[in-house]
């Protein structure tokens, strides 16, 4: 039977509870422990055939506790937040731990955070105002073209709010809403039928639609729906591939990003491995990954781990500088940490993770780079990618391009995935626009099972050679 | 099983806050992993968890929300909050529970095998141990992604409004390895897995090892190969992939949205007459069975499409109410949410061909052993994947090869499959055996 008490919350906790934690956290031995309260509500709508299919909504809390010993890491969590339950969850965590000496804990004081975003969520709009802005994309992409037959829109929102203690005596909390709307149309003529698909978001409240309408998704999606209409064949084999700004700088994502990160570095496990100093990219290529833009679906006021969030160059100029850390891996590397440390949930032991990752702007016109191609590829918009980071090779799969035929946009094409080498790919860029972009805020990367969203950039690029995946040989 | 009672409250508290019909879903379970690498432990994780999903009906209105805290002021406001987000959405005519439901059978699927928790920790950190040892012995392997022991146990009661109550308890265990190798400047990983329901489900932590090193190995010096029309052979993971999209083109749901290169084909030749997918939900200790599907209705074996033909979509009430069909016992459903539709065990027949034999007649083609990307497109059938295999002359593997993109349409490659292997082998929840389509586009160098 149901208790009659509501169950605590991290707000329940008090700091002398936490510091308990932390001491049997390592109890055994250890250098580190650190805990993570998080609380989640999420809310989602569901728009199709001109009805609100369905609502739904939730709420998850709970604790991770970690404990690090040299390179071991003991792991245990709880979804109830009484006394004994989050002690077991230590005990259980404090098992790991090898070497005799413990760190002792030392008392927790709360940190400063800079905040890169307000506290204000979506969900607090009433729920038919929600309604009303997924009303409005479908009504929009509708009527965009008779040739749309089909539109489902969504609107996702989410506010988590964590309070993450660690044995170094650091305390952070954050409230960190996220909320993102999507909207995909399908066309159809003559019996073909081709998808679209678009959507936005970020880490703030209505505001967001006064910049991005709901229509401007709904219309992006029936657009590209409808054109797709008309497309033909991909072309199979390596070829000059132009990237449009925003979204195409998932290629950074895979080809480097990864690539990049401390955990796979500091074991020898990447392509990258060991090669800091090193040219990766042509000259005038400088990828950044920034976890402080205001807003942003990518950014965090604090890692997952506690840390403040920053602005680190991972290629400048062509050279290759820097890895993205967590605390386990920097504090092994004996490297800064960089504020990467992220995780799905409470769940999941932190690991180093990209926030929004794009490339810097040249100095080209956009017309003039595409009017410099003769035959090639132009990638407007990309689904999902995949990296093998030991071998370096990526794809990253195009779900709106169009022919180049003597400088100028040809008939659009099928889907198509492109294949590269990431140690190389940029090395292989020949011109940078002067159009910087930053995607919409709808990007998902998985790694170890672990799903966090995050943001990519790119201005328009030219790139001399990539193999492109069609079916026209 | 000590939910029952809950569910049975909750069901009450639901009708009392103003719904018509509800159902719910409450889960708990325990997680264990642990990753071994270059024989030390490197993660060691330990875990159980709980959580409660209801879905509630305002007539043909709906809504559903999730939590983990099961105190009865919280599941009240949940409850009266997801009432009131089912009166604000639209009205349905295709919403709403089963049409008919029987009580849950007590069938006896083995899918509970209290092995996997009972083997000592310190013997799963062994096995993960061993299984990394013996790739990292293995001549040419030069550095090791870990090892990983993972189990858990579950279990479930699903109840609703129309007096289902039904509940059951699963337990999964896997083992994994991931070896790395290098030879002149080029890093290869590949990986090898084994995985069911207990201990002797399993292959041994020595061949898991000793598989993965091979898989690995044999990836170094692949090169691409020229952009070319040629036969493409899939192993078994590689078409259990192309199974997976075939599946989710025949889903209830892809239809009704138009969102299928299978719209209005039940009946029609849709694949090779080689070619027949079965989803079985009651394999015996299969990682997709269960007695009752996610709406509680009795899962069964389905034969969707028998020698090439479709015989018809995969259903659950709401998408059969959409189409005009029946739903199939094929309901999947998580916390959140409401169901959906998802395979149980889903496996092509095998054929009667050694894969040897499928290789050894391809004069010059692709031997595909892992895919990577996200170009598949069920909506239009256009298919488009990053690829690494081998190249095949005259019968025989010459060199791997990496770097390229297979392509075609889903249409024509199911068409086009001309041999399918009889090495069928369950490893998880769906299989298939070796497959070859007759050409595919080969992107490359």
């Amino acid at each position: 039977m149901p208790q009659d008490e509501r169950a605590r919350t991290p707000a329940d906790v008090p700091v002398s509870e936490m510091e308990k934690l932390l001491s049997r956290a390592l109890s055994r031995g250890g250098s580190f422990a650190d805990l993570y309260f998080e609380h989640e509500t999420t809310s989602s709508l569901l728009l199709e055939e001109e009805i609100i299919r369905t609502g739904s909504a939730g709420v998850t809390c709970g604790l991770g506790v970690r404990v690090v010993s040299g390179e071991r890491t003991g792991y245990a969590y709880t979804d109830d937040l009484s006394w004994d339950a989050m002690a077991r969850a230590a005990e259980t965590a404090a098992h790991i731990a090898s070497d005799p000496r413990t760190v002792p804990p030392q008392a927790v004081t709360a940190a400063p955070v800079q905040r890169r975003y307000g506290e204000q969520s979506l969900g607090e709009l009433p729920l038919a105002e929600r309604i009303a802005l997924v009303e409005r994309a479908d009504r929009a992409a509708r009527a965009f073209d008779p040739r749309v037959e089909k539109v489902i829109a969504t609107l996702a929102e989410e506010t988590r709010r964590v309070r993450i203690a660690n044995s170094a005596g650091l305390l952070a909390e954050d409230v960190q809403p996220l909320f993102s709307m999507r909207v995909s149309a399908i066309a159809a003529e003559k019996g073909v039928r081709r998808e679209g698909s678009a959507g936005g978001g970020g880490r703030l409240g209505p505001e967001f639609f006064e910049e991005k309408s709901p229509e401007h998704f709904a219309r992006e999606a029936a657009r590209m729906a409808v054109t797709l209409l008309g497309a033909v064949e991909a072309p199979a084999g390596p070829m000059p591939v132009v990237l449009a700004p925003g979204w195409p700088g998932i290629l950074l994502h895979e080809a480097v990003g990864h690539g990049l990160e401390a955990d796979f570095n500091r074991k020898g496990l990447s392509a990258f491995s060991g090669r800091i100093g090193e040219r990766v990219a042509a000259p005038g290529v400088t990828v950044v990954d920034d976890g402080t833009i205001a807003d942003r679906r990518g950014s965090l006021n604090v890692d997952d781990e506690g840390n403040a969030t920053g602005r680190t160059v991972l290629i400048e100029d062509g050279i290759l500088k820097g890895y993205l850390q967590d605390r386990l891996n920097g504090g092994l590397m004996k490297m800064p940490l960089t504020g990467n440390g992220r995780r799905e949930s409470y769940g999941s032991v932190p690991l180093p993770r990209m926030t929004n990752t794009f490339m810097l702007a040249g100095e080209e016109d956009p017309e003039d780079i595409l009017r410099s191609v003769p035959r090639g590829l132009y990638a407007k918009h990309f689904g999902g990618g995949q990296v093998d980071i030991t071998s370096g090779k990526f794809v990253f799969s195009a779900t709106e391009a169009y022919l180049i035929e003597d400088g100028r946009l040809g008939p659009p094409v099928f889907g198509a995935t492109l294949i590269g080498n990431g140690p190389d790919v940029l090395t292989k860029v020949t011109r940078i626009g002067h159009d910087l972009r930053l995607d919409e805020g709808v990007g998902m990367c998985q790694k170890g099972g672990q799903s966090v969203p995050v943001g990519v950039g790119l201005p328009t690029t030219l790139v001399s050679e990539i193999t492109v995946g069609g079916t026209k040989a | 099983m000590g939910y029952r009672d809950l569910a049975t409250d909750l069901l009450k508290m639901a009708r009392a806050a103003g719904a018509d019909a509800a159902d719910l879903l409450v889960a708990e379970g325990t997680e264990f992993s642990v990753t071994v690498r270059q024989g030390e432990v490197e993660t060691l994780k330990e875990a159980g968890s709980k959580g409660l999903g209801i879905r509630v009906f305002v007539g043909k209105r709906t809504a559903s929300s999730y939590t983990s805290d099961f105190s009865r002021p919280a599941l009240q406001r949940l409850v009266e909050e997801t009432v009131g987000m089912a009166r604000a959405t639209g009205e349905d005519a295709a919403a709403g529970l089963p049409d008919e439901m029987t009580p849950p059978e007590d069938v006896d699927l083995a899918m509970h095998d209290p092995s996997p928790s009972e083997l000592p920790t310190e013997e799963r950190i062994e096995r993960a141990r061993k299984g990394e040892a013996v790739a990292l012995e293995t001549a040419g392997i030069t550095n090791s992604q870990g090892a990983s022991w993972g189990s858990g146990e579950g279990s479930i009661i699903l109840a609703n409004t129309m007096g289902f109550m039904g509940g059951y308890r699963t337990s999964s265990v896997s083992l994994s390895v991931v070896p790395q190798a290098e030879r002149d400047g080029q890093m290869e990983r590949d990986y090898w897995y084994t995985t069911g329901r207990g201990l002797s489900d399993l292959e041994t932590p020595e061949q898991v090892g000793r598989i993965a090193a091979e898989r690995t190995l044999r990836r170094l010096g692949a090169k691409q190969v020229p952009t070319c029309q040629a036969p493409v052979v899939f192993d078994p993971d590689a078409a259990a992939e192309l199974m997976g999209a075939l599946f989710s083109a025949i889903s209830g749901y892809a239809v009704f949205r138009n969102a299928t290169f299978l719209k209005d084909a039940v009946g029609q030749e849709i694949a090779s007459p080689l070619l027949t997918l079965v989803d079985d939900g009651r394999m015996h200790r299969g990682l997709g069975a269960r007695p009752f599907d996610g709406e509680g209705l009795p899962t069964r074996r389905n034969v969707p499409v028998e020698r090439g033909v479709l015989r018809f979509y995969v259903c659950d009430s709401y998408a059969a109410r959409k189409i005009g069909a029946k739903p199939v016992g094929s309901a999947r459903r998580g916390l959140g949410g409401g169901p959906g539709v998802g395979a149980g065990n889903l496996f092509f027949e095998p054929g009667e061909t050694p894969p040897e034999e499928i290789i050894g007649g391809v004069e010059r083609g692709l031997y595909v052993t892992d895919l990577i990307g996200f170009g598949v497109n069920v909506v239009t059938g256009d298919y488009s994947q990053g690829a690494v295999g081998h190249w095949i002359e005259k019968g025989t593997l010459t060199h791997p090869v990496h770097e390229i993109t297979i392509a075609g349409n889903l249409n024509e490659m199911l068409k086009d499959v001309d041999a399918v292997g009889n090495d069928l082998l369950f490893r998880g929840s769906s299989a298939s055996p070796t497959l070859r389509i007759r050409r595919m586009t080969i992107s490359g160098s």
